[in-house]
Formats: C-alpha cells, sequence, structure tokens
C-alpha cells in the first residue's frame, strides 16, 4: 500500500502539525528550556533542552554501565530456614520459561532486558552520531525506532513489580536485596533523565536527509544553535 | 491562504509521525515517504478504527481467562493452592500490607478494564462522527496511553515471585494459566492504544468547520 515517492517539504519548515489534532500552526523559536504548545489541544510540540546532546550523551553512558552491572549481579535473594535462593531479571524470565510459560518468559525478557539495552545503546548511538559535523543517515533510522523501543522498556514498571514481590516474600522468608537492585533503582532515575534532557528536533535538524536532493541548503538550525551554545 | 485554524490533511499537507515533518505528497498519491527520514507516510493511520478494535476485541476476550485462571500455584508441606489475580489481592491485603494491595487492584484489574473501556467509548465516538468534548475525549486517550504499561506490575511481581520461592519440597510457586492471558491483556491494550489515530477525534470538527465555511 505504502509507495516509494517521497514527499515534497514545505518552504517553511517552522510550520509543523500537531501529532494529536492535526492543526497546522508556527513553531516559534524558543529558548534553551522553553516549550511550545499546541494552540488548540495543549500537546506539548517541542521543547528546547539546554546542551541536549552532551547530557544525553553523558546519562547515556552512566546508564550503560549501570546496565551491565545490573544484569550480571543477582537483584533479588532470600533466606528461610538456612536455605538460601536468589536471582537476577534474566534469571526470572529464564524460570518462567523453564515452567513452559515461554510466551510470558519471552515478554518479561524483552520488557526487562531486551528493550532497555536497545533503548541505551540507541541513544549512545544517536547522541555519538548527532554531535558529528554532518549525522549520517543512521542516526535518524535509529531515532525512527528509538520511539518503539521506548515503550516497551519497561525497567520502572519491573521496579514496582519487584518491591510488591518483596513485600509478598518478606511474609514467608528473609529477603536480601541483591546490589543489581539499587543499581536498577538508579537506572530509573537515569532513564528519566535522559528523557528530559534529549531533544529529538535538534537531532532532526543536524541529520542527512533521506532524499538528499530535497534538503534545505542552509543548515539554519544548526548554525544557530551552535551560535547560541 | 493563511494556515491558521486548518488542519494539514485539509491543507493536503502529512505530517511525519517520526520526525515531525510536514510535507507535501505527490499527486494522486496518498501514501508517501517522509524526505527527511524515510517514514511511510499518511493522512491518518492506515485502518486505525479496525485495527483498534481487533485488538480491543481480543483484549476484552483475553480479560476473562486472565481473571478466572489462576496467576500462580503455592506448593506447601500442606497441599496446593491457586490464586486468581483477584484472590492475590486479597492476600496481601493486611494492616501494613494494603498500599501494595492497592497497587496491584488498580493495575491488575482496574487499569486493564478501564483502558478497554474507554478505548470502546473513544472508538464509538469517532466512529458516530461525534463534536463534543474533543479536549476530554483527548485527555482520555493521553491517560490511556501513558498509563498502559504499568499494568505490566503483576507480571513481573508473579515472576520474580515464582523466581525466588523455590524452596522444594517447603514451598515453591509457580506461574499460572492466567499469567499468559493477562500478559496478553496488557500487549492487546498496548497496541490498541497505539494504533489509535488522536487526530480521528479531531477530524468531525475539521470537516464541520469547512462545512459552516
Amino acid at each position: 500500500m505504502y509507495s516509494y515517492v517521497y514527499n515534497q517539504p514545505l518552504d517553511d519548515p517552522s510550520i509543523i502539525a500537531c501529532p494529536h489534532c492535526d492543526l497546522l500552526q508556527r513553531l516559534p523559536e524558543l529558548a534553551p528550556g522553553a516549550a511550545a504548545r499546541c494552540a488548540r489541544c495543549n500537546e506539548e510540540l517541542w521543547c528546547r533542552r539546554e546542551d541536549s546532546l552532551n547530557r544525553t550523551l553523558a546519562l547515556s553512558t552512566a546508564a550503560a554501565l549501570l546496565y551491565l552491572v545490573a544484569n550480571s549481579v543477582p537483584m533479588l535473594g532470600l533466606t528461610i530456614v538456612g536455605r538460601e535462593a536468589s536471582t537476577t531479571v534474566i534469571g526470572g524470565a529464564a524460570h518462567l520459561w523453564a515452567e513452559g510459560r515461554e510466551t510470558v518468559a519471552a515478554l518479561v525478557l524483552v520488557t526487562a532486558v531486551v528493550a532497555p539495552a536497545l533503548q541505551i545503546a540507541f541513544m549512545l548511538a544517536i547522541t555519538l552520531g548527532a554531535r558529528r559535523e554532518r549525522s549520517p543517515r543512521w542516526t535518524g533510522v535509529l531515532l525512527r525506532y528509538y520511539r518503539t523501543i521506548r515503550t516497551w522498556s519497561m525497567i520502572e514498571v519491573m521496579m514496582l513489580g519487584v518491591l510488591v514481590a518483596i513485600i509478598k516474600i518478606a511474609d514467608y522468608a528473609t529477603v536480601i536485596p541483591g546490589v543489581a537492585l539499587f543499581m536498577l533503582g538508579t537506572l530509573v532515575f537515569l532513564l528519566a533523565a535522559i528523557q528530559v534532557s534529549f531533544d529529538p528536533r535538534e537531532v532532526w535538524n543536524r541529520i542527512e536527509w533521506a532524499e538528499a536532493g530535497a534538503q534545505p541548503h542552509a543548515v539554519d538550525d544548526t548554525s544557530a544553535a551552535e551560535a547560541s551554545s | 491562504m493563511s494556515p491558521t485554524g486548518w488542519s494539514a490533511m485539509r491543507a493536503g499537507l502529512q505530517s511525519c509521525g517520526s520526525c515531525g515533518l510536514v510535507s507535501r505528497p505527490a499527486a494522486d498519491e496518498d501514501f508517501g515517504r517522509c524526505p527527511r527520514c524515510d517514514e511511510a507516510l499518511a493522512f491518518r493511520k492506515p485502518a486505525s478504527l479496525q485495527r483498534t478494535w481487533a485488538y480491543v476485541i481480543a483484549a476484552a476476550i483475553c480479560y476473562i481467562p486472565a481473571n478466572v485462571l489462576p496467576v500462580l500455584t503455592t506448593a506447601t508441606a500442606t497441599g496446593t493452592e491457586s490464586d486468581t489475580i483477584l484472590q492475590g489481592v486479597v492476600l496481601l491485603w493486611s494492616p501494613t500490607g494494603w498500599p501494595l494491595s492497592l497497587i496491584v487492584l488498580i493495575a491488575s484489574i482496574m487499569i486493564p478494564s478501564a483502558k478497554i473501556l474507554a478505548l470502546g467509548y473513544l472508538l464509538i465516538s469517532v466512529q458516530r462522527g461525534s463534536i463534543k468534548n474533543n479536549e476530554q475525549r483527548l485527555r482520555l486517550y493521553r491517560t490511556v496511553e501513558f498509563i498502559g504499561r504499568w499494568s505490566m506490575v503483576d507480571v513481573f511481581v508473579d515472576t520474580f515471585t515464582a523466581a525466588l520461592i523455590q524452596l522444594q519440597p517447603l514451598m515453591s510457586v509457580e506461574p499460572g494459566p492466567g499469567l499468559f492471558f493477562f500478559a496478553a491483556v496488557v500487549v492487546l491494550t498496548m497496541l490498541a492504544a497505539e494504533s489509535f489515530d488522536p487526530r480521528l477525534i479531531w477530524d468531525a470538527t475539521n470537516s464541520s468547520e469547512v462545512a459552516n465555511g
């Protein structure tokens, strides 16, 4: 059904349509930290972030390190009448798989392990790619898929689930919180910080277009951003 | 021509769902590609209502076994006991544990059913061409979209409870068949929210403005 014909861009790049109500409007120039909202439905159209690429890169690097450690050490343990047991995040999914709940195990693995890993890796690659003089095409490809991956990355939901599980188990046994539990807790805040430091519009403005011929030659936004920083 | 008060569709323009660039499709071509990011474009998400209905109906069907079948089976020296989601909430309810019990009740029982009802209402109101309460309906959609992921809490609770409590023959907890259906409800309602196009809420208003001049 989809064709491979490229659309014609408008002459004025500040004209945008609200993603939630489709109203055409002109996006004003914003100072860092300021946000623009839809005139009709109040959806936030753009929030310009200060020093977005550098901050996001720093936060993503920290998140990547935390993620690696958090998935290699035990998250939760318990002792009961002299017996001990412990599990990692992956261990939880592996147990479900072994019990014959393969679909749910795969869902847990995707939402708690795979999607967060991709989310952090994509963000690292996007910020590194966008910092270059001329952003390569793959930066845009990754950013296109980033939204979907973020939807299915559920570290914060998993943390709430783990906390409820701890209280449940505490009735029967002594719970030993593992190192990974604290790292995942920190990771929740790091991922939220990435979310509020990242400005996708800045990356889109720097990117090499899919249809190179249609790209406006004067890249005013990059020069404007460089002048203001 | 002033674009104020015009929807992009009425102006014959498509905005990219990925990078936000507004562009004009080639003549007699309803589906183009974004010249900036290569995303497939359309005026509205294709077959949005049909796909959303399909996901909502599938979620509503799975909602029944998700609540009737046990999600956890606990085996102790004295016997085996199976708990549904609601029984899990009741078990968790205690003078100290009630806030958590409330979290599970809200995340696992109230949110999934509210999502199914809310999406059904949005679909019907769009199909009837409603021009009333657009802002409230959009706010409802945003809430559904934002809150959906939190229903996964119970899946994680049961996963880690079952992974840890493996103390045979003393006590062991295994995931039950209800967990699959519950996870299916969460995933299907998330897919339903994703396939619904909120711009449809405004389209009846947009076209009635055209009719009135």
